[in-house]
């Protein structure tokens, strides 16, 4: 990306003879918002750490706004950053703790005093600056991390899964806040979750990253619907799987159970006899024809989930069962189990799993 | 049967509390009858108006300071930075500060004034400043299984790498980080390291009596070998000064900022 402000080429890091991040490279553009997406081990954190300079890359560099950082210290940085477990200064107030970047940066006292009173106003706790963490919530404690971070105008906004410590709901409200908190300053912004809900709801971009290297960077949306890899398709959202034999590669048949069907171009590296592994997202199924919707598998129905708004059904399609939500219409009863059934997608969201 | 343990545990109390207790009232009773036929507090008076007193008392205490200092120089960076980069070394350190308590005072002393006499390459003895110099570095190292004991204790209680972290990615370099952030929050144990060197230096003889200080321990030492009812009254003095600092660590402890950097 030549307009890139975070530059992350070719990063690696070993601890002794165990490599956590191999080969790792994004390109941030200014005021995006990537969020680092994998389960527990997969190096997100490490990555994160080596942007902010708390760990040193085995070989590689990062550039942020076009200024090699690699070797500076995390001081020297100009980056804000907020931590899983909030981080606050027990022993400073509300305030204090707000204006401890711009205290050692030697700002005056006045003007520390007018931007902490500004960034409570932008956290929405202008009350207060007073208190001192122990007597705040966890998600109050979190919105105080995140305007300390902010306070001193950092080039960059590093998120090390702030989320992780809330409840359901004030984490829904915050990650919110933390978005149009991040959109207004328009601040370049990297998020760490093992979350795939927060990930896909409030990124620009995902890098979804598995065994120490980035399986795909893209924008939610492709890595929902055009995941790249196995591990991607599985990690990201619900997946049916079924079980096929490639009949005539050119054609793009394949048999699934008693049924076929016709995908041309979705198995040129394949050939005739060869065992192949299909995924469909639940919502790109649907019960009988559909407008779009080009291929057909038959099957019975195996289980019927009655959830209120959507009602979940489950259909055997040969030794597969296929998982997809429907809506509720009060004009239409809900499937029998046993009943026959057909499913119909379209072969563009058929995805084959290498 | 459980009664019966009830029972046992008070005796052991009582027991307990007159072995302590006893001897104590005993002695303050001795250092009340210095007028003869009458309870006073004569030994008291002669003891406070003595100049020697006065003397060796204020050089204790000077002397306590600067141990303090010394000490909290010492100890607080090094719990610190063991704590955050190098918990490995964590039995190591653990191990080298309980020294003194197996060393025997004489031992070091007499290891000082072999290796810092006149002659040597470093002669502390050289000289009274020297001296004064040596016995506070002595203290400390007397004082360091409490003072460290005490620092890494109030350093457990506080997320110590996540709070280095955020400080220093707000731009803030290692004095800042330690004087600012660690130090604030592991005062109260610091304190209470404190009052303890305070109280052991303030009672603290082989030491001082070798190196041939003016301090309060030979002076306890000498009133006790020469007069009778005085060394009674100073040791009450000595243990109320004593229990004084205990108390003071007590209630030091209750302000102790709370934690708030763990998820709730």
């Amino acid at each position: 990306m030549a307009d890139a402000f975070l530059s992350i080429q070719h990063v690696k890091k070993s601890f002794g003879d165990v490599t956590v991040v191999q080969d790792f490279n994004l390109d941030a553009a200014p005021g995006e918002f990537v969020s680092f997406l994998g389960p527990s081990g997969c190096g997100k954190t490490t990555v994160l750490r080596m942007v902010a300079g708390f760990e040193e890359p085995t070989a590689g560099k990062i550039l942020i706004g076009g200024k090699d950082v690699t070797r500076l210290k995390p001081n020297q940085r100009n980056i804000g950053m907020v931590f899983q477990a909030y981080a606050l200064f027990p022993n400073l107030t509300v305030a204090q703790n707000i204006a401890f970047g711009l205290r050692v940066a030697g700002v005056n006292r006045a003007d520390q005093d007018k931007r902490v009173a500004e960034m409570l106003n932008i956290i929405k706790l202008p009350q207060m600056g007073d208190r001192y963490p122990f007597q705040l919530s966890g998600g109050q404690q979190q919105r105080i991390a995140l305007a300390r971070a902010l306070a001193p105008s950092p080039k960059l906004l590093l998120l090390d899964e702030p989320l992780s410590a809330l409840d359901a709901k004030v984490r829904v409200s915050l990650r919110d806040e933390i978005r149009s908190i991040q959109k207004r300053l328009g601040i370049t912004t990297i998020f760490v979750t093992h979350d795939q809900e927060e990930a896909l709801s409030i990124s620009d971009r995902i890098a979804v990253m598995y065994q120490g290297v980035a399986e795909q960077v893209a924008t939610p949306f492709e890595i929902y619907n055009r995941p790249s890899t196995k591990f991607v398709a599985n990690f990201v959202g619900t997946l049916n799987v079924l079980e096929g034999v490639v009949a005539d590669k050119d054609q793009g048949t394949v048999k699934v159970g008693e049924g076929q069907l016709a995908m041309k171009g979705k198995f040129n590296g394949h050939k005739a006899g060869d065992a192949v592994t299909l995924a469909l997202r639940p919502e790109a199924i649907a019960l009988g024809d559909y407008p779009g919707h080009d291929q057909k598998l038959s099957g019975k129905i195996a289980d019927v989930h009655f959830l209120g708004s959507v009602i979940r059904v489950k259909v055997a399609v040969g030794k597969d069962i296929v998982s997809m939500d429907t809506f509720n219409k009060s004009t239409t009863p809900p499937p029998q189990v046993g009943e026959p059934a057909a499913i119909t997608f379209a072969a563009r969201d058929v995805l084959v799993l290498h | 049967m459980k009664k019966g343990g009830h029972w046992w545990a008070w005796l052991t109390f009582f027991l307990g509390m007159g072995y302590f207790i006893i001897p104590l009232v005993a002695t303050f009773e001795f250092s009340m009858r210095m007028k003869r036929g009458e309870y006073s507090f004569e030994a008291y008076r002669v003891v406070f108006a003595s100049s020697q007193f006065q003397q060796t008392f204020t050089y204790s205490v000077v002397a306590a300071i600067f141990t303090i200092i010394l000490g909290v120089l010492i100890v607080v960076p090094t719990a610190y930075w063991v704590r955050l980069r190098m918990p490995y070394l964590r039995p190591i350190i653990e191990f080298i500060t309980l020294l003194p308590l197996v060393i025997p005072a004489i031992v070091i002393v007499f290891g000082y004034i072999r290796m810092y006499g006149t002659n040597s390459w470093l002669p502390f003895l050289g000289t009274t400043t020297g001296t004064n110099i040596l016995l506070v570095i002595g203290y400390a190292v007397l004082a360091l299984p409490y003072m460290y004991r005490a620092v890494d204790t109030g350093l457990r209680t506080i997320d110590v790498k996540t709070l280095t972290e955020a400080a220093q990615i707000m731009g803030a370099g290692w004095a800042t980080i330690i004087g600012r952030v660690i130090l604030p929050n592991v005062l109260i144990a610091v304190l209470s390291g404190a009052f303890l060197t305070f109280a052991i230096v303030l009672g603290e003889f082989t030491m001082a009596s070798l190196l041939n200080r003016p301090a309060f321990g030979p002076y306890m030492q000498n009133l006790g070998a020469n007069r009778a009812y005085e060394p009674a009254a100073l040791a009450i003095i000595a243990f109320l000064l004593t229990w004084g600092c205990m108390t003071a660590i007590q209630f030091l402890a209750r302000y102790a900022p709370k934690s708030a950097n763990r998820p709730n």
